[in-house]
């Protein structure tokens, strides 16, 4: 088991950062902004010229770090660094064809070469795993699952097999901003909890410290993107102190939840 | 192992958000329940028949034949069908189990627009409502397919991300399929995306095949040596091509859209210049960086303009059962005049990147071999666009 486990000791926050966005300097002091304020956990987005998952705000900010020329090696590069000062788990989300045409393998041993405790591939169902899986399982990265709430049937079999923690979709869609989340979740987190002893966060559509606490309440944690990436988008260079303030916030929220 | 459902070879499969996967089971399940349903199929082929204007004719061009002097041409006429195109063939399937599905609502990508007007006719026969993305540039190229969605009924979404073409018009319809799921089917116009599509589009374009087939032992009592389509996705391809795969005298010819030339980056050919990737819920080929960042890909052609490949075609390309050729857009604009000029059928610029091929090889075959060419649709959209690469501002 990887250190996962570790960021959900109380309530966790995650946080979620598209790397080189606008550059990798950026990020860097953003991550440690985050951490220091009280992330539990680091989802690194590793842009996609195509992400079909995401709404225009991370779509956007996809674009922008890869015309400031990111790439995955400088991906990694970067992993490499930040790993001497942050020691809480991170791990990276991204979509199948960018560990895919790295190859799978290179992609998933550099990953445990560098410090990342687990991968996220939205376009990457149950049923299509096993592209990943095996790999996922020499090398010690957790390969995560999500369910969505149209998981219905599906959720026990998902949960069964789940590793690091579960990614809980908590709305139809893309991820972005949502004023209200509607979704039952409390009758998806009872099916979830019933089939595994893994924890399970929430995201898609969390901004307010009310929502992130009530999330948190009903599951073991809140995890937030577009509403940090667009501070990296309002703010740019100067964006990190504001994601520490922001972060701290949520962090406080996520607590009481 | 990865999923074996939906699998032609490696490609295929189900790379989708979980969102989705629940939803592709149910089409799966309708699919399988209704294919061969007798009513379903009744309703189906009367539709064909009486509404779309099947079975499609199988011409013979004479003059192109002599002028050429080399192999004897057929044209399979998919550009007489109502709306213009191959697309209402699949379409009426999808838009009926739809239906009998439940849904109520249709969403469409289109590039050219062919799809997505088929999409927004089909709509309108059966009152469903329809929504179709499409690339703001191509919506610029192809105004006047805009504007005939729009007459049917339909709301046309322009799409602004990426490079504003049909794939980012394919990830904006996939998202909106997400976020709305309970009323609407996501008719996807090619042989592509998630298992069960490839396979269902397929079906459903088959009856291309069937009829050459049928046709041809009518006209002239044997298979012919070679079936030309043009391929983008590659729906009219894999119809043209379906029922002759087993017979393996019949040369199967897709002709790729290569824009400027494969040797420049403004080439939409997948065969020629792609490699293996996962992309749009499926596995295939992909024109694409590196680091496996999709290519801006280009074609003259808004239908061609994809840069990834259907499963089966994939497939059959590391098989070798069909062969896949690169056509420059000057190529395929001086097919399109000349077809014009010869036999008094203007194709669709998509169209014309298989005949611009058999332009090629028919001269160098016996008098006594047959070729077929898939018209998949008329150009009369496809005439300002043409005007405006041979430096003549028309006003439609």
């Amino acid at each position: 088991m990887s250190r996962i486990k570790d960021a959900f000791k109380e309530k966790a926050f995650i946080a979620f950062i598209t790397v080189g966005d606008p550059d990798v300097e950026t990020t860097k002091a953003a991550v440690i902004e985050a951490v220091e304020n009280g992330a539990d956990l680091i989802e690194l987005g590793i842009p996609f010229s195509d992400p079909t998952a995401e709404g225009p705000v991370i779509s956007s900010a996809n674009l922008r770090a890869l015309n400031g020329g990111i790439t995955t090696d400088k991906v990694f590069d970067f992993v490499e660094d930040i790993r001497k000062t942050v020691s809480i788990p991170m791990v990276f989300m991204t979509y199948a064809n960018v560990v895919y045409s790295y190859g799978s393998e290179d992609f998933i041993g550099k990953c445990q070469r560098v410090g990342i405790d687990g991968l996220i591939l939205p376009d990457l169902p149950f049923e299509e795993k096993g592209e990943f899986e095996p790999i996922c399982e020499k090398y010690g990265v957790d390969l995560i699952s999500l369910i969505a709430p149209t998981s219905e049937n599906r959720i026990s079999m998902i949960a069964r097999e789940a590793k690091g923690f579960i990614y809980l979709v908590s709305s139809l869609g893309v991820t972005g901003v949502r004023s209200e989340i509607t979704t039952d979740l409390d009758s998806i987190v009872k099916v979830i909890r019933e089939n595994t002893d893994v924890p399970c966060a929430i995201g898609f559509g969390i901004s307010k410290p009310e929502q992130a606490a009530k999330m948190a309440g009903i599951s073991d944690g809140a995890i937030v993107g577009s509403a940090i990436v667009k501070l990296l988008e309002k703010y740019g260079k100067d964006a990190p102190k504001y994601v520490g303030e922001y972060v701290k916030s949520m962090k406080e929220a996520v607590r009481r939840g | 192992m990865t999923n074996p459902k939906g699998r032609f070879g490696i490609h295929g499969g189900q790379y989708i958000p979980e969102t989705l996967m629940n939803a592709v089971i149910e089409l799966e399940a309708a699919y399988e329940k209704y294919k061969n349903d007798p009513e379903f199929n009744e309703e189906l082929k009367t539709l064909f028949n009486e509404y779309a204007g099947r079975p499609s004719r199988l011409y013979y061009a004479e003059k192109m034949t002599r002028d050429l002097r080399g192999a004897k041409i057929y044209l399979k006429r998919e550009d007489l069908n109502h709306t213009g195109a191959h697309k209402i063939n699949n379409v009426l399937g999808q838009a009926l189990l739809a239906k009998k599905m439940g849904k109520t609502r249709l969403i469409a990508e289109t590039g050219a627009g062919q799809h997505g007007v088929a999409t927004a006719t089909a709509a309108a026969l059966m009152g469903m409502e329809c929504v179709v993305f499409m690339g703001e540039e191509d919506t610029k190229r192809q105004a006047l397919n805009v504007y005939r969605m729009k007459l049917l009924g339909s709301e046309v979404i322009p799409v602004t991300t990426g490079t504003a073409t049909l794939k980012d018009a394919v990830s904006e319809a996939m998202r909106e399929w997400t976020s709305r799921i309970d009323d609407t089917h996501y008719c996807l116009g090619s042989v592509m995306g998630p298992h069960p599509f490839p396979t269902i589009v397929r079906d459903f374009q088959a009856v291309i095949s069937k009829e050459i087939k049928e046709q041809m032992m009518e006209k002239e009592g044997r298979l012919p040596d070679a079936v030309l389509a043009c391929v983008g996705g590659g729906s009219n391809a894999i119809g043209s091509f379906y029922h002759f795969i087993e017979d393996e005298d019949v040369a199967l010819i897709g002709c790729e859209a290569a824009g400027r030339g494969v040797d420049t980056f403004e080439t939409a050919a997948t065969i020629a210049t792609g490699r293996l990737g996962i992309f749009h819920g499926m596995k295939s080929y992909f024109c694409q960086d590196k680091y496996g960042q999709i290519a801006p890909v280009y074609s003259i052609s808004a239908g061609l303009d994809y840069p990834g490949i259907g499963p089966e075609h994939a497939a059959l390309h590391d098989s070798g059962r069909a062969q896949y050729v690169p056509v420059t857009d000057d190529e395929a604009v001086n097919a399109f005049e000349y077809l014009a000029k010869t036999e008094g059928i203007i194709p669709a610029i998509e169209s014309a990147h298989a005949v611009a091929h058999a332009m090629k090889i028919a001269p160098k075959m016996d008098g006594d071999k047959i070729i077929v060419i898939t018209i998949s649709g008329r150009g009369d959209k496809d005439c300002a666009a043409i005007a405006r690469y041979r430096g003549e501002e028309i006003y439609e």
